[in-house]
């Protein structure tokens, strides 16, 4: 199961630099998008996968799985849609003021 | 004391910045009496430092790095008190009456040549080396500030920017030469440091302490080929001129070799590089001053051929290091007197020609020889002194410059006896080379007599009527040529009270305690070989005199033709130039790339290591069984991940998206994580919206339908960060050595935070602070969307907001 996910992390990362690394502001921001799906397996899948129940006590189960994981990653996927909102809005006022979507034509002045 | 007079500058430059304006007194009248004062003072200092051994004070500035303002007054020290403030304050008088209080700005020239002063009485007192670098630079950037004190003119701001740039650079090798010196010491206290001397030849930072140190006092002193700032300094004006660049900060590199020669004395390296370089800077200065059209360009060049002259003599008095017996020490010792008074006498003659100069341009409105002659009879007190300092310049009787210049020859002569390293051929050269130097010496002195002062007066191209100067600009030079005069006929003069002194503190351990040397300097030596050299120079020098404008020699430098000056331009450029290029090519101002090499650098980086690195293992004690569910939402992940790059159009793209946080809340709702399926699925449903709100809705906009251009490069960066996580992911569920402290989470939820939920107990009870500043996190994200929209720019005015 760990190698799979391991797997499917890479492919996630694979498509998501991918993305990053062109043009369109859009698809830039799916691609962190899915970088951040990609993180969050990563953090979830390095404690080791479905060693117990779920981190609830009224379970009464003999183990639990690690709980510590899934609040990081509570916190993270907060955190990540607080900036991704951000940027889309962010992306939204580029296209309104530059009339564009294409990154490599706003460019910075060069000298 | 002795801090009080290094203070005593910056404080006056202070006072003068505080007390601008008056515009009836010359501030020059309120500078006067500093340097005269201190001057005084010194002067009485000269018994104490003849009678006992020098005159110490401290004063703890950062005692846990060692570094203390020491400051000690020996018999070297005082000889460059001395000249400095005596000097300063001879041109201080000078500039008085040289700058025009109503146009110039003549504050700052006082502010930055006191600044000049104070740093330069630093650098000759320090003991610390440390503090001796501190001041070291404050002279660096004074000249600077001097030299570019005319900023309206591009010359000299061109001249400034060399000259900084060329000291600093040996400023900087100097300081790493001395912060070698610690490493070897433990101390960096000159006075400290010297008793260690003899220990330190074996370490093999000695050579380089050695080179970079003798690198800081060559750019200073003006060596070949670090002497191309200080033509270009004569861009100054002429007491800065004078002062700075003739007397006294070009000795800085002269007193940093004199002082450290105790400890680098011994070395073969040491001598061969002082005494050759000196030699070639000696020869090379005293020919370029011939061909200078420019009579301060002339004395420039004169000066770094002076410089030359005494810094290979300090290079042949370092040989005495080499003999125990002291009759052989003293015997080469000889050439290090004639170093120092050389030293002084330079100082007088060079000083008073500058200001000689400074006389011509004030009085005729040029310095360019073409223009200039037959000012003799118009300026006949002006004529006199030019003329008593370049026969001492050219070394001729009765004139000081005969003296040292006979010594000079004497010590050429001696050093032919130093049988070390089979090397008689190479010494043999050595009087030869001084000789043809001193035949081009006279040559400039002549030109520099005759050319301006004799023939014919060309008024047309003058633009005033030459006339004498005012008694305010003769006193000075008046004043400092007579010690030519003085110090010719009473050489005990300065030989007794500055010169043994300084032996002493040169040769440290050559002599018993209380012995001192015993200098004798005399006009008559007999006829030896020194007076036939220098008759053959006369005689010599008058033929070369007499056709050297037939050797069109003058022409050839007025069409500008200077190596060394090229190649510094050239390789300024060349660095400019490159790392101009070299920045527009990997700056291309495109995102695309910024990220190519981030994310190629991060798969390298890891890549190595992993390979590299051998306690990395992949596999795992225990892998979860893998079941059908897992296996078919997995599966519908990748391929919507897949579909994104393909997708034809937005929309479809940010579906796919959507999809793949979907399947991402199914794992988590898999892998037995409540919570996160929550969040995740809100969050991925309101993200989804946001992107279509933002995407969907631009009617204004060309949509972009085609799918994304194939871009190798991006592919293959692309894999190689997925491979790299992938196996990033592996090593780190493979390799957990340690316990998760989860078992505590897990134990201690309920009895200590009362909750059955383990993750929002972690969140709100154990590690509420994640919690706080994450809150945080969103407030400021929603106050920042929320000035986006509300935010108007000038671009917005003639789209109208989407849904209106």
């Amino acid at each position: 199961m760990e190698l799979l996910i391991a797997l499917a992390i890479g492919v996630l990362f694979t498509v998501g630099v991918y993305l990053v690394l062109s043009k369109s502001l859009l698809r830039i921001l799916l691609g962190t998008t899915l970088l951040t799906h990609g993180v969050h397996l990563l953090l979830l899948t390095m404690a080791g996968l479905k060693t117990g129940a779920a981190p609830l006590l009224g379970e009464k189960a003999e183990t639990y799985v690690d709980p510590l994981p899934q609040a990081l990653i509570l916190t993270s996927i907060v955190i990540s849609f607080g900036v991704s909102a951000f940027f889309i809005v962010l992306a939204y006022r580029a296209y309104r003021s530059a009339g564009m979507d294409d990154v490599e034509g706003s460019k910075g002045e060069r000298r | 004391m002795l801090h009080v007079a290094v203070l005593l500058p910056f404080l006056l430059s202070v006072i003068i910045l505080l007390i601008k304006p008056t515009k009836l007194v010359h501030p020059g009248w309120v500078v006067l009496p500093l340097p005269a004062a201190l001057f005084v003072y010194f002067l009485t200092e000269i018994h104490t430092v003849r009678t006992e051994e020098s005159i110490v004070s401290t004063i703890a500035w950062m005692p846990k790095l060692g570094i203390d303002i020491t400051l000690v007054l020996d018999g070297l020290s005082l000889l460059f008190v001395l000249l400095i403030t005596g000097m300063g304050a001879l041109v201080v008088l000078y500039s008085i009456h040289y700058l025009d209080k109503h146009t110039e700005g003549i504050h700052q020239f006082y502010i930055y040549l006191l600044m000049f002063m104070g740093a330069m009485l630093g650098v000759v007192l320090s003991d610390n080396l440390m503090v001796l670098y501190g001041f070291w630079e404050l002279t660096s950037i004074s000249s600077f500030l001097l030299i570019a004190f005319w900023y309206g003119r591009e010359r000299s701001r061109y001249g400034a920017l060399k000259s900084m740039l060329i000291t600093v650079f040996g400023g900087l090798a100097m300081f790493a030469g001395f912060n070698m010196l610690y490493l070897m010491t433990g101390s960096y206290s000159i006075r400290e440091i010297i008793p260690q001397a003899g220990a330190l030849t074996e370490n093999s930072m000695f050579i380089p302490a050695m080179l970079l140190i003798l690198l800081g006092a060559f750019t200073k002193s003006a060596q070949f080929p670090f002497h191309i700032w200080l033509p270009d300094a004569m861009e100054a004006p002429t007491p800065v001129s004078a002062y700075l660049h003739s007397a006294t900060m070009v000795k800085a590199g002269l007193y940093l070799v004199a002082r450290l020669t105790p400890v680098f004395a011994g070395q073969a390296g040491w001598f061969w590089l002082i005494s050759a370089t000196g030699l070639i800077t000696l020869i090379y200065g005293s020919f370029k001053a011939i061909r200078q059209t420019d009579l301060k360009a002339l004395l420039a060049y004169s000066t770094i051929s002076q410089l030359g002259l005494i810094m290979s003599l300090l290079g042949l008095g370092s040989a005495s290091a080499f003999f125990s017996g002291k009759e052989d020490a003293v015997f080469y010792a000889m050439a290090t007197t004639a170093a120092l008074f050389h030293l002084i006498n330079h100082a007088v003659f060079k000083g008073s020609l500058f200001m000689v100069v400074g006389i011509i341009d004030h009085e005729t409105g040029t310095r360019d020889l073409r223009n200039l002659g037959g000012l003799m009879t118009v300026m006949p007190v002006t004529f006199t002194i030019a003329s008593i300092g370049a026969f001492s310049m050219a070394g001729l009787p009765p004139f000081s410059g005969f003296l040292s210049k006979e010594m000079f020859f004497t010590s050429m002569l001696n050093i032919r006896e130093l049988d070390l390293w089979n090397s008689s051929f190479w010494l043999s050269l050595f009087p030869v080379m001084a000789w043809i130097a001193s035949v081009f010496t006279f040559v400039y002195s002549m030109i520099l007599v005759f050319k301006a002062f004799g023939g014919k007066l060309k008024q047309d191209k003058l633009d005033k009527a030459p006339h004498e100067a005012p008694l305010g600009l003769l006193l000075p030079p008046v004043l400092l040529i007579s010690l030519a005069v003085v110090f010719a006929f009473f050489p005990k003069l300065v030989s007794r009270t500055l010169i043994e002194p300084a032996m002493v503190s040169i040769h440290q351990g050559m002599l018993a305690p209380g012995e001192t040397f015993e200098v004798s300097i005399h006009f008559w030596h007999g006829w030896t070989a020194e007076i036939f050299m220098t008759l053959g120079v006369i005689a010599v020098g008058i033929l070369l005199y007499r056709t050297y404008t037939r050797l069109r020699l003058l022409d050839r430098e007025a069409k500008g033709t200077n190596t060394l000056n090229r190649i510094y331009d050239g390789s300024l450029q060349l660095l400019e130039r490159g790392s101009r290029r070299l920045t527009d090519a990997y700056m291309t101002g495109s995102n695309r790339h910024y990220l190519l090499y981030i994310f190629s650098f991060f798969v390298i980086a890891l890549l190595t290591v992993m390979v590299r690195e051998p306690g990395i293992s992949f596999g795992m004690k225990q892998y979860a069984p893998l079941s059908i569910y897992e296996l078919a939402v997995v599966l519908v992940m990748l391929l919507a991940a897949f579909g994104i790059p393909f997708a034809k159009s937005r929309v479809n793209a940010i579906l796919f998206t959507g999809c793949v946080g979907y399947m991402v809340t199914l794992l988590f709702v898999l892998f037995r994580a409540p919570d996160l399926a929550l969040t995740q699925m809100i969050i991925e449903t309101v993200s989804v919206i946001l992107f279509l709100l933002c995407f969907r809705y631009l009617p204004k906009l060309k949509q972009q339908k085609e799918p994304l251009r194939f871009k190798l490069p991006n592919l293959v960066i692309a894999v190689g960060v997925g491979v790299t996580m992938t196996l990033i992911a592996l090593a780190a569920m493979g390799s957990s050595p340690f316990e998760p402290i989860s078992e505590f989470f897990l134990k201690e939820s309920y009895n200590l935070a009362g909750g059955k939920n383990v993750v929002n107990v972690i969140l709100v009870d154990f590690r509420g602070f994640d919690t706080l500043f994450e809150i945080m996190v969103l407030g400021i994200a929603s106050l920042s969307i929320y000035a986006l929209i509300k935010l108007k720019l000038d671009g917005d005015a003639q789209q109208t907001p989407p849904g209106k």
